[in-house]
């Protein structure tokens, strides 16, 4: 395994990447003190840690070679790409079990942890609505959109605005900040979604950076950057909370709109529609050719991605009170779509996988936090390059029909 | 009138940085149809790597002229290494995945240079030492254009010309042209694809390299985050002029840069960054083509 | 005299200076199958790209005739999806499967412009909506075993040997209940056994009244299938007949360069 080959190529990648680092990661400068700082222990780290990953990047591409290799055969593949999770889920038996175990331990969780935990916890829960919001537009429809958190700040300011120019509620908000955010995709999406793939993601990259510099320059109705402060809870019957009550409340919220977003978003990625898009995103031109409208089916995806989008932003503007527009750089599309492509794209388990992990993780491992954006970036790539299709990845073509075949076989 | 020429300058000088970014863009787009979204971070190091040696030979006492050479050089090697080793690490690997995968891909290698920049060095805006003096024989028009606007505009034109050349006249420029055409086709004809797209990445990245030296000394700062919105706005020019045309690209920056300038300078400059945003929305909505672009019909 | 189901006539298309269709007249009447023949590059693709909705042609009319409502549309200025929910299906030189979806889903894909549920019928599952799900698969499962892949049925597309791929492409086509059928060389890359076994699935297609127009290079094929040959050669129509007087044709014979009409 470790030839003398493997050993010289890694030992000469390990010396390009000392090399290329050498400026960035050794010398530091201060122009005004006029001082250099020389941190050689970086250079060490780095020709070790290139020394180990170029033998694990070439692994993995062998590994990748051969399973593609596999796929061409096309005989013998086909159950056995599904992950146990996907097993499990498919038995009805286990998947009672397991989809009552969680949702116990959905309802306990704020007795057991602290105040502290349930709001992390219920950040996290906002990140697999978004996620799964995404989803719908990049994991099914095939549309990257780069500016999702356009809709998410939609969703947010009208939240905070109406409340602070007309005093509207929290209930009643939250509706127009869904119907609103669809509106504006509606608006996007009529000229946009019908360029190129490539072209579609610098625009809406684009729009999510107009909606913020807005925000932050028209002072007058957006507060500017200062942001929108003393935004009211979410309200229960006019019932008066004290803030810890209120923090449970808005987990309890989430963890019902995570329930009806995965209803949601399965019942349609089952459905005439959710083939539909997946059509879309394999080949534009044959789906037209058999008759789906293109413009329509992808304005729907669209739509009902930012619907969400602004539902989540109602709940966040709610959830911490304040809002500015440092909330919505193109960082927090950046790291729902790495929550996407990290769960595996079209795949609803995945997204909520992605997303826990993503947002969970950085919490708990405080040290690391620092690093959670180069990480993110890291994902990206790396997901892309040796898995694309997630850690888990979507399976629903292989088997919801299935059973539905046995049932005509039956009868035919 | 005065006024009207310091921003008719300034336009230039900034649509020469713009372009100097979008060759880059355009030639990569050209080449492998993908938009390199890590080519302003490419930028972003090249003026880190200008900072760093021309502060060290600063203190070390060099004549201003070699410190002008030197950092430009060395932003150059080192902006082409990365450029060279993200194409083999991040693109390569994706070259027959569908074209969102690379895509992703460009944008996660972006995110990551930007933040092992902000890690290895600092988050804090540095100040640029100004690297080009306030030239004597500049003194009598000075108040309309600076020194530094003239040497990017002379250093621009300098470097366009030379890669017009290259790719009009050279092996390689006509190799370059014959894979963009079309790459099977190449292949074909004995080109070594491989090789082309990596020299594309390295003239493209040493570009990007020289125009991050030149902004941070006119400007004075640096930050990690400089190649963000300026590799935006580059592409904003590229795809003006028309994505995959080099002519284009020029054209396009010129045209931008002139637009904010005057924009910012008669209008407002709050809503600079809103121009650009804007005008990259409304073109690629109502002419994707750009400029000078061919538009483009998928055969079926 | 039968009124035509298709009647294209002047249809020209030009690619900036190149004319790939230049005023080109052709009709296809019902139960008939159709062929349209001529060298590399003669367009015909591009005529089926022009009747389909997907380029735009330059001028001309493409009339299509509905026997069962009785009315002629004109399919001129149509998107594709239009087209095909007129009455127009067709397959692609250039395999273009859902490569991901499975087999069975592809064609269910076919069956999206006669159905209608949508968002609230996804998310509710009524009765109706139910129904309907139920005879997208039923159908789609009949079509597919009429083509002879249901043992591929729940096989993702892109890992089908390839004579399977061509065979859904049809299969896919069928499903959207089409007036006629417009097959883009439906042979092409298969070896001699696929191919026998595919003129009689398009003999057994066209034995239920199902009109077609296909493109072909197969010689043998062409001449053992078609009613009527039209034949093009730099976007121009330069004969038409049935298969007896196109093989006796000297224009044709020309254009072929003599060479394989005699196979
Ligand atoms: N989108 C396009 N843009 C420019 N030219 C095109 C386009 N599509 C087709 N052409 C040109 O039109 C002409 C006819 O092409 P077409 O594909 O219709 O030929 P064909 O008869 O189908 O040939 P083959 O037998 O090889 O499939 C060719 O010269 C081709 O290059
Ligand atoms: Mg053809």
């Amino acid at each position: 395994m470790f030839t003398f080959e493997e050993l010289k190529r890694s030992f000469l990648v390990s010396i390009w990447f000392v090399f290329l680092t050498f400026p960035i990661m050794v010398i530091r400068v201060d122009s005004i003190e006029k001082t250099v700082q020389w941190r050689w222990m970086n250079m060490v780290y780095v020709a070790i840690g290139s020394f180990i990953l170029s033998f694990v990047f070439r692994y993995m591409m062998q590994r990748k070679e051969m399973k593609s290799e596999d796929n061409g055969d096309g005989d013998k593949k086909d159950k056995t790409g599904r992950s146990f999770i996907h097993r499990w889920l498919a038995d009805p038996k286990y998947r009672n079990a397991i989809l009552g175990s969680l949702l116990a331990a959905a309802i306990i969780f704020p007795h057991v942890f602290s105040t502290y935990q349930t709001s992390i916890m219920t950040t996290a829960l906002m990140y697999v609505v978004l996620g799964l919001g995404l989803n719908i537009v990049v994991g099914l429809a095939g549309l990257l959109d780069l500016g999702y958190v356009a809709f998410y700040a939609v969703g947010a300011y009208t939240y905070a605005l109406l409340y602070h120019f007309f005093g509207v509620g929290f209930w009643v908000a939250l509706p127009i900040g869904g119907l609103l955010a669809a509106l504006f995709g509606i608006l996007l999406g009529i000229p946009v979604l019908r360029l190129r793939g490539d072209y579609l993601a610098i625009v809406t990259l684009g729009f999510g950076e107009i909606i913020r510099l807005v925000m932050e320059n028209w002072g007058a109705f957006s507060q500017g950057p200062s942001g929108v402060s003393n935004i009211p809870r979410p309200s229960f019957f006019g019932i008066d909370m004290s803030l810890d009550t209120a923090l449970v409340y808005t987990y309890y919220l989430m963890i019902l709109l995570v329930i009806f977003t995965i209803f949601f978003v399965n019942r349609l990625q089952d459905s005439r529609l959710g083939r539909a898009w997946i059509a879309l995103r394999e080949d534009e031109i044959a789906c037209q050719a058999m008759g789906i409208d293109k413009m329509k089916t992808k304005l729907v995806a669209f739509s009902l991605g930012a619907f969400w989008a602004g539902i989540v932003g109602v709940i966040f503007a709610a959830k911490t009170t304040f809002i500015s527009p440092r909330s919505f750089t193109f960082i927090e599309s950046a790291i729902i779509l790495s929550i996407v492509v990290l769960g595996g794209m079209g795949s609803i388990i995945g997204v909520i996988f992605g997303a826990l992990i993503l947002i969970l993780l950085p919490e708990y491992l405080r040290a690391l936090s620092e690093y959670r954006m180069l990480a993110f970036g890291a994902i990206l790539v790396c997901m892309m390059v040796f898995r694309p299709q997630g850690i888990i990845g979507s399976i629903r073509r292989t088997y919801t029909y299935q059973n539905r075949k046995k049932a005509d076989g039956e009868v035919s | 009138m005065d006024y009207f020429i310091e921003l008719l300058f300034s336009g230039l000088s900034r649509g020469a940085i713009y372009a100097l970014i979008a060759l880059g863009y355009t030639m990569v787009y050209g080449i492998i149809g993908l938009i390199n979204f890590a080519h302003g971070e490419i930028y972003m190091i090249g003026a880190f790597t200008s900072f760093i040696i021309a502060t060290i030979l600063t203190i070390l006492g060099f004549p201003g002229l070699a410190i002008i050479l030197l950092a430009g050089l060395a932003a150059v090697i080192w902006s082409a290494s990365y450029g060279y080793t993200i194409e083999k690490v991040a693109y390569k690997p994706l070259r027959h995945a569908p074209r969102l995968s690379a895509l992703i891909s460009a944008i996660g290698m972006s995110m990551f240079l930007q933040n092992y920049v902000l890690l290895a060095q600092t988050s804090d805006f540095l100040p640029f030492p100004q690297l080009v003096p306030d030239f004597d024989f500049m003194e009598p028009i000075a108040h309309i254009v600076g020194s530094s606007d003239m040497v990017i505009l002379v250093t621009t034109t300098v470097v366009m010309i030379c890669l017009t050349i290259l790719i009009k006249y050279t092996k390689i420029g006509k190799a370059m042209r014959a894979t963009s055409q079309d790459r099977t086709m190449a292949m074909l004809v004995g080109i070594n694809v491989n090789r082309i797209i990596s020299i594309t990445f390295i003239i493209g990245s040493s570009l990007a390299a020289i125009g991050g030296m030149l902004v941070a000394s006119h400007i004075g700062q640096i930050n990690f985050y400089i190649g963000f919105i300026a590799g935006i706005k580059a592409f904003t020019a590229a795809v003006l002029g028309g994505i995959g045309s080099i002519p284009g690209a020029v054209l396009g920056s010129v045209v931008l840069g002139l637009t904010e300038s005057f924009a910012t300078g008669y209008v407002s400059s709050d809503y600079e960054d809103v121009f650009a945003f804007s005008l990259l929305v409304l073109i690629l909505i109502f002419k994707p083509s750009g400029l000078l672009g061919k538009a483009d019909t998928q055969k079926v | 005299m039968q009124q035509p189901i298709l009647q294209v006539s002047g249809l020209t298309m030009d690619f900036g200076g190149i004319r790939a269709l230049n005023n080109l007249d052709l009709d296809v009447n019902e139960g008939e199958i159709v062929a349209l023949i001529g060298p590399n590059g003669a367009g015909k693709t591009t005529f089926f790209n022009c009747v389909t909705g997907i380029y735009a042609p330059t001028k001309g009319e493409v009339d299509l005739y509905h026997k069962e409502k009785n009315r002629v549309v004109s399919l001129l200025g149509m998107k594709p999806n239009q087209v095909t929910e007129q009455g127009l299906a067709r397959t692609f030189q250039n395999i273009r499967l859902f490569s991901q979806m499975t087999v069975l889903e592809n064609v269910m894909i076919g069956r999206h412009c006669r159905t209608k549920a949508f968002i609230l019928g996804a998310l509710l599952r009524d009765k109706k909506t139910m129904q309907e799900e139920d005879e997208i698969i039923q159908t789609s499962h009949e079509i597919l075993t009429k083509i002879g892949l249901q043992r591929y049925e729940n096989e993702i597309a892109e890992n089908l040997p390839y004579g399977a791929q061509r065979r859904l492409e049809i299969a896919r086509a069928l499903a959207t209940e089409p007036v006629l059928l417009l097959l883009d060389e439906p042979a092409a890359g298969m070896n001699p056994q696929e191919t026998i076994e595919l003129v009689n699935l398009i003999q057994e297609i066209a034995s239920e009244g199902q009109s077609i127009l296909l493109i072909e290079h197969d010689m043998k094929l062409v001449m053992s299938l078609s009613d009527r040959i039209f034949v093009m050669d730099y976007g121009k129509k330069i004969a038409q007949g049935t298969p007896e007087e196109i093989r006796n044709n000297p224009a044709v014979i020309k254009a072929y360069l003599g060479e394989e009409v005699d196979a």
